[in-house]
């Protein structure tokens, strides 16, 4: 697979967030407002990257080696939950509004199946470094779209006038799941 | 031997790599947190009612250390928490003026009349959207008991259609009148205990028609104030209450029985609060 179709392919076509729903918990959480929906795809997509190339090279290096890929799962945790970590100590340093913006699904980074789900996907599709990379930013790059998209029709939805019962959560489950069928469309480009 | 040491030597080796990292990391970007927000924020209630105008507790920790707040800011901490908070900045406590919401209607099931009988969801915002509430009187409690269900220090009880507060329970936590769709609730200093339990602008006889406790803007009360508290406007009398000495002639006077003593306690009220 060339790295173009990789990219289109883990962007549009295999959504993580409408394809596969990976990583709902952030879409949900974090997307009330354009800005901490930016701020939460950039410290994802870094965290991913990163994660996905740390693995990697765990996995080959090490793993394979010595016949440890049942560790895979938890050395994995491992390597996002120390990254989550390193973003949020330099989040705290960089930018504090981001940081308190994005509360506790800051650190919840780490149990975004998301992450995880790039990093074993990568290894079981046999991807070597430079399309893990490739997979890793169109990954993110997908939950990105995702999150932004999800923001902008929240901030809309807001100043709409929008039946009581279904206002908040409801709306928003239900915005996502039209979404995810529109992305359905994308299915059979790659 | 090995399969049980490779597992623990490469996961405990991570581990180790990993931590060594994220210390050096947190070393390179550490964060001074001023001490005393921590200290201000285990002083503070932890209820995160909002009241002072702060995002939470953490919030006004934050403004108390900076100086930005005031040491009584926190309404519901009352004087305790304010000389606590001073003590920990090293400044003087301001003096805490304890506020109490206070229903402004006293046209319950016996004293005023109904336009129509509400048989709606229960709920005071609902029941103002039907042509005002069942009531006649278009200012008064509609007696849904809204305010009863947000107030979250036990404060308030429906006694015969109307909303009672307890000052005793009340925290000034302003949940109740933000809630109230007839904007009849007010914070009023806790010292003070004559108000004038009365909204209606309408004029007196109208008043008299439907209601026998309303304010029907006689002015007896504005004439026989002895500190000129009262102030006369839309056919209704309201106190200064930073003028009022609580002598209580206006409760005497009012022909109505309009202006209330809140600091008489009835038989129902108790009899409610203690349950």
């Amino acid at each position: 697979m060339s790295l173009f179709a990789i990219m289109i392919s883990s962007i549009l076509v295999n959504n993580y967030v409408f394809a596969r729903f990976l990583g709902i918990c952030p879409f949900l959480g974090v997307s009330n407002k354009m800005e901490t929906a930016t701020g939460m795809g950039i410290a994802v997509t870094f965290v991913t990257t990163l994660a996905s190339v740390i693995t990697y090279i765990i996995q080959h290096a090490i793993l394979n080696n010595l016949g440890l890929q049942y560790l895979q799962t938890i050395v994995f945790i491992l390597v996002i939950a120390s990254l989550v970590q390193f973003v949020e100590l330099a989040l705290k340093k960089i930018s504090p509004g981001l940081y308190s913006a994005m509360g506790v699904y800051l650190p919840l980074i780490t149990t975004n199946c998301m992450v995880l789900g790039v990093a074993i996907l990568n290894i079981q599709e046999g991807f070597n470094l430079i399309q893990t990379t490739t997979n890793a930013v169109g990954a993110s790059l997908g939950f990105f779209l995702a999150l932004v998209l999800i923001a902008a029709l929240r901030e809309k939805m807001d100043i709409a006038d929008i039946p009581e019962s279904l206002a908040g959560f409801p709306i928003t489950l239900i915005a996502a799941g039209l979404m995810s069928i529109a992305f359905a469309g994308f299915a059979g480009l790659v | 031997m090995s399969a049980i040491l490779n597992p623990v030597v490469v996961l405990g080796g991570l581990g180790l790599l990993f931590g060594v990292l994220l210390s050096i990391a947190s070393k390179v970007f550490a964060v001074y947190v001023d001490p005393k927000v921590e200290e201000i924020l285990n002083a503070l209630p932890g209820a995160n009612c909002g009241a002072c105008g702060f995002p939470g507790c953490a919030g006004l920790a934050g403004a108390l250390a900076d100086g930005k707040a005031p040491t009584n800011a926190c309404t519901i901490g009352g004087q305790k928490v304010a000389n606590h908070v001073a003590e920990i900045l090293g400044v003087n406590a301001a003096t805490f003026d304890k506020k109490v919401a206070v229903v402004l209607c006293q046209g319950d099931c016996d004293k005023a009349k109904d336009k129509y009988k509400y048989h709606g969801i229960k709920d005071c915002r609902i029941q103002t959207t039907l042509a005002g509430g069942q009531k006649e009187c278009s200012y008064g409690c509609v007696g849904c008991g809204s305010c009863f269900d947000v107030c979250e220090f036990n404060a308030i009880r429906m006694i015969n259609g109307i909303a009672v507060v307890n000052a005793e329970n009340c925290t000034a936590c302003n949940k109740c009148v933000e809630i109230c769709p007839k904007n009849i609730i007010e914070l009023v200093p806790y010292e003070s205990h004559a108000v004038v339990k009365c909204m209606s602008k309408d004029p007196g006889k109208l008043v008299r028609s439907y209601c026998s406790v309303g304010c029907i803007g006689c002015q007896i009360c504005v004439k026989n104030c002895p500190t000129d508290a009262f102030s006369f406007e839309n056919n209704l009398a309201r106190i200064n209450y930073d003028k009022c000495i609580n002598c209580m002639v206006c409760v005497e006077k009012c022909p109505t029985n309009a202006i209330d003593n809140t600091s008489i306690i009835s038989e129902e009220f108790a009899k409610r609060f203690a349950s």
